[in-house]
Order: structure tokens, then sequence, then C-alpha cells
């Protein structure tokens, strides 16, 4: 068992020696895996951040009333207590026009814009819950609230919440189907760089068979290179993501400020960052094995 | 130890190396094997190690058809044969310590013990103190000697040799016979393949003429 740990020992160190011996040439494989596995880490993490949005948004559907804009206070007091009256609403919140005025101007990008239009652009509204939230149920309230004066546009959010579930499975498709794909991708790199250094230690393999070596013991360093270079990919895989994270936080958190929610875009988390190394490593050792397979049934 | 049995090996496109050999080995026997160039004598020390397979004909080693073996069975072949190959074949990006270290550590021995043979090795054939440097500071004959100490580093009963004093001076060249010497002294069986007898007196002679066996 020692005697064996110590080989293995040996042909991680010879195949640390390699990647080292040249190092422009593994920064640029590294690189180039990295890049590949950057792709679907980095949709995975936006899609973990957006299920986390998703799952903290009120997934309870809601109402929408916008009164008219030549509405007067006392027509919005008179659809409040309307609505407080109201049979299936359960809660009613009021958002008067000053307060979101107010609001949309303290955001820096939309101050301009507002500051230009002749008084102010917003409704009175009002954000409603119902005590049955089914869509049809809902859809019912909708019709009803529409028909009431002064009530310019109703809209149901349960919609947007639905759009997002559907937007999120699709995205959830695609983040897989790009893993496939750069897998794929990262098998093709990590086997023509295998070749690559199969070829150049040809020598080597040729005298190790010479001496009795069996394909095990050659296969052993390469198969080893081939881990680490999946592995490193992945880490510069995750670095990547972890950067490209940090820089759309501030922007990001700035656009779904606008939605009223806040999002403080996250890295991948434990779970993720294990898996992407995880299966760096392992599909790196896939391209060297193939690799291999095919250079020593030749000889 | 050896022996050839009406062996045959024939090159593509029609090339006969060897024709109807047949000859056997005692153990413990020193063979040169002589004969013009591509007369037959590296293809013969290679039909041994399994390196090539005959065309016809039977090589046995240690009672083995070798000729035979499964690709995955040559390993353990050619770690009981020690091999002295005419361009060396050393590894040159390895140091002296390292390159002796390989057979070793392809037969799995533990570092330490390993170790230690791979020095007593080195000294038997006078590169103790050229442990650590590259094989390209090494002059044509402690290459020659660095060789010799790889293929005798696992001790093997079979030593086999391919032009192991060409391209040296003729001093250098009767060290490295003398290191031959000594290794028959200690009971390996050895064959060499060379033009240089008056090297080797006292060993028998095979005398190799277009691939046949001459009387």
């Amino acid at each position: 068992m020692k005697v064996w740990l110590a080989h293995h020992a040996a042909a991680f160190r010879l195949a640390l020696r390699r990647l080292t011996a040249a190092p422009v040439n593994s920064l640029l494989s590294l690189l180039a895996v990295g890049v590949a596995l950057a792709l679907p880490a980095g949709g995975q993490m936006l899609l973990a951040n957006a299920l986390h949005l998703a799952g903290t948004t009120s997934a309870v559907p809601q109402i929408s009333i916008f009164m008219a804009s030549n509405a007067e206070r006392k027509a919005a007091a008179e659809i409040e207590s309307r609505l407080g009256r109201y049979g299936g609403v359960k809660n009613v919140q009021f958002l008067p026009r000053e307060e979101t005025l107010a609001r949309m101007k303290a955001n820096t990008g939309l101050r301009d814009v507002i500051e230009v239009l002749p008084g102010n652009p917003f409704p009175d509204a009002f954000v409603v819950t119902a005590t049955d939230d089914r869509p049809e149920a809902m859809e019912k309230l909708a019709v009803e609230f529409r028909r009431w004066p002064k009530v310019e546009h109703v809209q149901l959010d349960s919609a947007w919440v639905r759009r997002l579930d559907a937007l999120l499975k699709l995205g959830r498709t695609a983040v897989a189907l790009l893993g496939v794909l750069l897998g794929a991708g990262l098998i093709a790199i990590s086997f023509s760089i295998i070749r690559m250094q199969v070829l150049t230690h040809r020598a080597e393999i040729e005298v190790s068979q010479l001496l009795g070596a069996t394909d095990g013991f050659i296969q052993r360093p390469f198969l080893y290179y081939g881990v680490l270079l999946g592995l490193g990919g992945g880490i510069v895989a995750w670095l990547l993501v972890g950067a490209a994270a940090l820089w759309l936080r501030a922007p990001l958190g700035e656009l779904v400020r606008l939605y009223d929610l806040t999002l403080v875009l996250q890295a991948l988390d434990v779970r993720d960052s294990a898996l992407l190394l995880g299966f760096a490593a392992g599909l790196g050792w896939l391209g060297a094995m193939i690799s291999l397979r095919q250079h020593l049934k030749q000889s | 130890m050896i022996r050839f049995d009406r062996v045959a090996k024939r090159y593509p496109p029609g090339l006969d190396a060897l024709s109807d050999l047949s000859f056997e080995v005692e153990e413990r026997e020193m063979v040169v094997v002589n004969g013009h160039s591509g007369a037959g004598k590296s293809t013969l020390l290679k039909l041994i190690a399994a390196v090539e397979k005959p065309t016809a004909g039977a090589v046995l080693v240690g009672g083995q058809n070798v000729g035979g073996l499964a690709r995955a069975a040559l390993p353990y072949l050619r770690r009981r044969i020690g091999m002295v190959f005419q361009d060396q074949k050393l590894l040159f990006d390895r140091n002296v310590f390292e390159n002796v270290m390989l057979p070793l550590a392809i037969a799995g021995f533990p570092p330490r013990e390993a170790a230690q043979r791979v020095r007593a090795a080195l000294d038997k054939v006078g590169l103790a103190s050229r442990e650590k440097a590259l094989p390209v500071m090494l002059s044509g004959g402690e290459q020659q000697r660095l060789a010799i100490a790889r293929a005798v580093v696992n001790r093997p009963s079979l030593l086999l040799a391919d032009e192991p004093t060409a391209h040296l001076d003729s001093e250098t060249a009767a060290d490295v016979a003398r290191i031959f010497h000594e290794f028959h002294y200690v009971g390996v069986t050895i064959l060499i393949a060379t033009y240089a007898n008056e090297l080797f007196s006292g060993a028998r002679r095979l005398q190799l003429d277009h691939g046949r066996l001459l009387p």
C-alpha cells in the first residue's frame, strides 16, 4: 500500500513537473479549459441567483390596480374603501403617486428622465392580494376591478411569476445543454493536449515499454496530467465566474431594484463549486484516457 | 536459457533478416554474436526480448515461447532481461540517478530499496560520483556505462547488449567489456552483438551471415 502510494506520488510529481516545465503552454491550456468551463458555470451561477431571487420574491400572485392619471385622491379613497369591503380581497396596499415619484427619483438613472417630464407621470396605485390566488379566481377579480370608476389599468402579476418560472426552466435546460456541449469540448481539449504530451514523451514511453512497463505505469503520469489540467481549468473557470459575479453585482442590483427586488449576485456556492471542479477533473481524466488508449493501441 | 528453433524473421516487403536459425544458450554462458552490418544481430536480440516477433519458428526464453506472449505479458518478460541498446535510449531530461531508477520504478520497488540498488549499480560501473549529472554532460563511455547500469540494476539473469562498445575509443571499450566480464563471473547469462571479438575473448561465438548461422 505504501509502495503503491509512493508510485502514485511519483507519477503525480512527474505530471506536475511536466505541467510547470512549459509554463506558457500550460497556462494557455488552462485558460482554454477554463473559458470553456466558465460558460456553463457562469450560466449555473446566474441561474442559481435567479432561482434565489424567485424564491425570495413573493410567489403570492398580486393584482396591481392603476388609477387614471387625472383621477383625484377622492376617487382613490373610494376605490380603497371598496376594496376593503370586497369579498375575496385579502390585503390592500395603497401606493400614492407622490411616493412612487419620490422613489423613482431616488434612482440616479431615472431622475433625469423624470425631471424633463411635465408633472407626475405616475398614477395612484393599489397592490391587492386575494384570498383565493388560483389564476382563474384572480382573473375574475381583475375583470371586476376593471369595471370600477377611474380605474385605468389592472394587471395580474401572477402572469410574470409564471413567465419567470417558465424562463427558469428554459434556463436550466440551456445550462445543461451548454454543460454537455462544453464538457464534450473539454474532453476534446484534454485529448489533444495529452496527445501532444504523449508525442513529446514518445522516447520515454518507448524506453519504459522496453524496460517492462505496463500500460498502467505509462498512463499514470499522463492521467494525472489530464486531471491537473481539468482541475486547473476548473479553478480558472471558478475565478472567472467569481470575478464576473463581483463585476455584475452593482449594475445588476441596480437593475432589479427597479423591479422592487433586491439581489446581491453571489458567486458559485460550495456545492456548485465542488461539482464544477469534480466534473472538470473527471473530464480531463477521460480525455487523457481516450488519448492514451488510442496511442498505446497503436504501439 | 535461450533456445532458437528454426527461427525466421521477415520484414515487409520481403526482406529476410533471419532464416532458419537454431541455437541454444546455456545458463551463465557468455555468447558473442558476430556478423557484418545487416547480418541480423540486432533482430536476434530483439526476438529474445519480444520487441519483434518471429515470422516462423519458436524463440524460447527460460522455457517460455516469447513469440506467442500476449501484449499484457510482455512487461513481465522484459523485467527479467537487462538490455543495452545500440542507441542507448537514455532519457535526456532525467539525471543519471533517475535514468537508472526507471526500471526499478517500473518494477514497483519500494523507493528506499530502489535508491540503494541504483547507487550499487552506479558504483559498479564507476558512475557513483555522477549521480546528479544529466546524460548530455557525460562522455560517450560514461553514457554507455550508464546504459549498462540501467540494464543491470534489476539484477536480471539475462543481459542483452547490442554493440555496447561501438563508437568508443579502445581504452573505454576495454573498460566497458570488463564490466560485462564481471557480470558474467557472477553468473549472469550474457548475449552481446558486436564486431569487437577481441574484447570478449573467452566467449562463445555465433557467426551470422545474411541472417543465417555459419557453422
